[in-house]
């Protein structure tokens, strides 16, 4: 009985920790609850009814098919180029010694370190400088330099799982470089890459401070919710996408962490 | 006979470090043969020399006459069991040992087939469908051993094989590898620092020392009659007679080996070479005894058989022992 009892939390903490959940999580629910409100120019509450006449109406508005497949786009092939860059740096640093290694895997990390603010001017003036004109790559650009790092991070530490020998030995097995890399490395970091890929995507499909830096005439997804907040026009259809954006981030995010918390079955079995 | 592997001049260099300086050495097909040293002595970067993992800053490397260096493991007829066994832990055992069939493109059936017959035949039939993670150390080292010999390579490399086993399983794998070895007719060549497995196992021995060759042949002539101080040290536990001794012996040479069993404690007969001192230290080791001599400042371990009686602490005592269980050394 005494060791049930010292297992268990005081009162006080857990009224602590219920709270502090709520007061994280009932703003989202409130942004479920005002999708189906009939109330479209001020966010009454209680609402004054319930409807799903928003769902139809955001289905039917080309501005948020508009916004929708920008981000989309930008996200995968942001995403894409992340992971083709972010593994081979990965590989780079972890699996061979050169001058300046450390530099490099400091550099690399760092545009997640620095706030978005100042990545977004940084790239902003350096496009102006080097006339290149804003448009759809300059937010891929933009985007890329963070999803590099999600990516990086996540494969560096699955290579540094990999023993050295284990190369070795698919080489002196007779399996050229491609060989090697198809058989015995990618099965090794493929789910770190996938996880990698997945926080990338999420990463750039809700991102704003870069996006407005980079960005030409286009609106992504985050930055046309923001537009329509100023306008009080059929309210409740931000909060419809807003709905849809929770869910394209959150499940990737969701699957990213179960690929992740297996890891050590995977790289580490026998060593 | 076919010279497996061939050392000529070969240096590796490492920044200033010269890992491996120039190493003569040939192999003959068939053979069982070990390199023996300590830690860092080069051993086993001449085993990567061979099997392409390093390539030399100097010298040529011949392996079945062809010219080894410049050719990637991959294009090399040999293969290694690695000290950690390396195996691939994504992969079930049977296509970790159909591995290197699978990449040269040879038909799933067949390779399938080819993999249980090597697992048979390091004794682990039946052991196809676990993971690397689910067999203990000496079972992995089994099947390190078929991933490698089920694709016929001409030599086979062996890095401290037995290193990561306990005493007993070493014991038995020595063996083991032994008769491997004599019925498939591959050449074995074995790292270790462990002088004991390779005087039991070799044919011929390579002892090393910072990146050289001391002395290279039979077991019994590198037991017997170390070519160097560092060998007699380092195989097994030769007593070093110091130039001072050498020369109280009427001996050319500056340093001189004698193995502990090859002295006895009793006045010399007609011929045999005689010193005194007095007993040091005395341990009792089974089948013998091992008493510590102090002659002249110098110590001189002596293997006394059991059954003889054991002298006193500080007591006075005649060394004796043949003119030809003397051997001259060179200084180095």
């Amino acid at each position: 009985m005494r060791s049930e009892k010292t297992n268990r939390a005081p009162l006080g903490l857990k009224i602590a920790a219920a709270a502090g959940l709520a007061f994280m999580h009932l703003p989202i629910l409130l942004i479920f609850l005002y999708a189906f409100t009939t109330e479209e120019k001020t966010y009454q509450f209680p609402p004054p009814g319930l409807t799903t006449q928003w769902f139809a109406v955001a289905w039917n508005r080309p501005d948020v098919w508009a916004a929708l497949t920008l981000s989309v786009k930008v996200a995968a092939i942001a995403t894409a180029a992340a992971l083709v860059l972010g593994t081979l740096c990965a590989a780079a640093v972890s699996q061979t010694r050169f001058f300046g290694r450390e530099t490099v895997s400091l550099l690399v990390i760092l545009p997640i370190a620095l706030p978005g603010i100042i990545t977004g001017i940084a790239l902003r003036s350096a496009f102006s400088m080097a006339d290149i004109p804003f448009s759809f790559w300059t937010i891929v650009l933009g985007h890329a330099t963070f999803c590099i790092v999600v990516v990086y991070n996540n494969a560096v530490a699955r290579f540094r799982r990999i023993s050295g020998s284990l190369i070795e030995a698919s080489l002196d097995l007779g399996a050229d470089g491609f060989q090697t890399f198809r058989y015995v490395i990618l099965p090794n970091i493929g789910t770190a890459l996938l996880a990698g890929g997945m926080l990338a995507f999420a990463l750039s499909f809700d991102e704003v401070i870069v996006t407005t830096f980079t960005a030409g005439q286009q609106s992504t997804l985050p930055i046309w919710m923001l537009e329509e907040l100023i306008r009080p026009r059929q309210r409740p259809v931000t909060n419809v996408v807003a709905m849809i954006v929770v869910i394209v981030t959150f499940l990737p995010i969701l699957g990213a962490y179960y690929l992740t918390r297996d890891g050590d079955q995977i790289a580490g079995a026998g060593k | 006979m076919t010279t497996a592997v061939l050392f000529d001049n070969v240096s590796r260099h490492f920044g200033a470090v010269r890992a491996v300086d120039r190493v003569n050495l040939s192999i003959t097909e068939g053979e069982f043969f070990a390199m023996l040293g300590p830690s860092g002595s080069g051993k086993t970067t001449c085993l990567r020399l061979m099997a392409g993992f390093e390539q030399p800053s100097a010298g040529h490397i011949e392996i079945f006459g062809e010219t080894a260096e410049g050719v990637p493991p991959y294009r090399r007829s040999v293969n290694t069991v690695f000290q950690d066994y390396a195996l691939f832990p994504h992969l079930s055992i049977l296509d970790n040992v159909a591995y290197g069939l699978m990449v040269k493109g040879i038909g799933r059936e067949e390779r399938r087939k080819a993999a249980g017959d090597a697992l048979a035949m390091v004794k682990l039939p039946g052991y196809g469908a676990r993971r690397p993670g689910q067999l203990s150390g000496g079972q992995r080292q089994r099947v390190a051993l078929a991933r490698a010999l089920v694709n016929k390579p001409k030599v086979l490399l062996l890095d401290e094989p037995l290193g990561a086993l306990d005493l007993k399983l070493r014991e038995q794998m020595q063996e083991e590898l032994k008769s491997l070895q004599k019925s498939l007719g591959i050449t074995f060549v074995f790292v270790t620092h462990d002088q004991g497995e390779a005087l039991s196992m070799a044919d011929r021995i390579a002892v090393f020392n910072e990146g050289r060759i001391q002395q290279l042949g039979r077991p019994e002539d590198v037991y017997n009659r170390p070519k160097t101080r560092f060998v007699a040290d380092f195989v097994g536990s030769s007593n070093v007679l110091s130039s001072k001794l050498c020369q109280k012996l009427g001996l050319t040479a500056s340093y001189a080996s004698l193995r502990p069993e090859a002295v006895a404690i009793a006045p010399a007969s007609d011929g045999a070479l005689s010193l005194s001192g007095t007993v040091a230290g005395r341990s009792f080791l089974g089948a013998t005894n091992r008493i510590v001599v102090d002659v002249e400042g110098s110590r001189i371990a002596v293997a006394s058989p059991a059954a003889q009686a054991v002298p006193e602490i500080g007591s006075p005592v005649t060394l004796s022992f043949a003119t030809r269980d003397l051997h001259p050394m060179e200084d180095a």
